[in-house]
């Protein structure tokens, strides 16, 4: 049961993100181009969902599963991560229109010449690595 | 039943991304996809030579049991519950899409124009996706996290380093939507 709720959780994930169409290239494409609601309306009905449930985990003192308490790490401070980082983030997203779980969501259904993204991501995430010392943050 | 093989709305989709979101938190873990990347490069032993990837990647276990149900997930909804309607875009998008020589959705996720099969016999569209996939890699390590990581996880608790990071995303995104496919295609 332990491992198999975080399979479930990931399960339900990759249909809500095929069938909501946020994992298709062409619903990113659409959203940079402000010629559909579509995706702005799923990104802030999770976020408005997830502000909702953390001020109720947060006022109610809620337990996890676990009964421990739950603590929400907050982000580190700083700026030029951020922002650097991304706006290469986001070059890439519009190019391939899939961020990382996607990535991964599509890789499952079989579209195999995602594989290279998902290759060239490991790579990205590498070149990070080494450079992290070097780069401002 | 046949709502199922429809589009889903965005209200419906979204409450469900928070919820899968809050799941996690009350798991005691959270949402954050680009994490499995480094998890992935820890566990191809890159640790011995690269600090940032010393770190016990099987205490990030979960994670990947999540991206393993995700992976699962887009199988079963790509393969048995998909219709000829799906991903009905904007027509001035498939106009527009038209004139970059890029094909139209008819039910399809992905445009054939990069990500059919035959690219991998055009080095030119190997090496868009492999560019597109290390901006997207290194982007969000820098930047700490992703679309879920900050854009969901991180505004929902209010954080404004997610912001910034989300306006950054947006940013790139439309510079490249705008100024740099059009080059491309």
């Amino acid at each position: 049961m332990k491992v198999l709720k975080y399979l479930l959780v990931g399960f339900v994930f990759g249909v809500v993100l095929t069938k909501s169409e946020a994992v298709s290239w062409y619903r990113i494409y659409e959203m940079f181009q402000f010629q559909s609601f579509h995706m702005y309306g799923i990104i802030m009905v999770a976020i408005l969902t997830g502000v909702i449930g953390i001020q109720i985990i947060k006022r109610k003192n809620i337990k996890d599963i676990d009964g421990a308490p739950i603590e929400i790490q907050d982000k580190e401070k700083g700026s030029a991560r951020y922002w650097i980082g991304g706006l290469f983030f986001g070059l890439g997203w519009a190019l391939v229109g899939s961020c990382p779980g996607p990535i991964f969501i599509l890789l499952g259904a079989g579209f195999w010449s995602v594989g290279i993204v998902l290759l060239g991501a490991l790579v990205g995430t590498f070149i990070y690595g080494l450079f992290q010392n070097k780069l401002p943050h | 039943m046949d709502f199922i093989f429809q589009t889903w709305a965005w209200y419906v989709s979204g409450f469900l991304i928070g919820v899968i979101m809050l799941s996690l938190i009350y798991f005691g873990k959270t949402f954050g996809m680009s994490s499995n990347l480094r998890s992935l490069c820890s566990m191809a032993g890159l640790g011995k030579r690269v600090g940032f990837f010393d770190f016990d990647w099987k205490a990030q276990r979960w994670n990947l049991v999540v991206v393993l149900g995700a992976m699962l997930g887009g199988f079963v909804a790509v393969h048995f519950m998909a219709d000829a309607s799906n991903v009905s875009i904007n027509p001035k998008t498939i106009e527009q899409l038209a004139q970059l020589g890029i094909d139209a959705p008819n039910g399809k996720l992905m445009p054939d124009a990069l990500f059919g099969s035959q690219i991998f016999e055009s080095p030119k569209h190997i090496i868009l996706l492999l560019i597109g996939g290390i901006l997207i890699g290194f982007g969000s390590r820098y930047a700490g996290g992703c679309t879920s990581g900050h854009a969901i996880s991180g505004l929902s608790n209010l954080q404004i380093p997610s912001l910034k990071a989300v306006i950054g995303f947006f940013i790139g995104g439309l510079i490249m939507a705008h100024f740099l496919l059009p080059l491309i295609f």
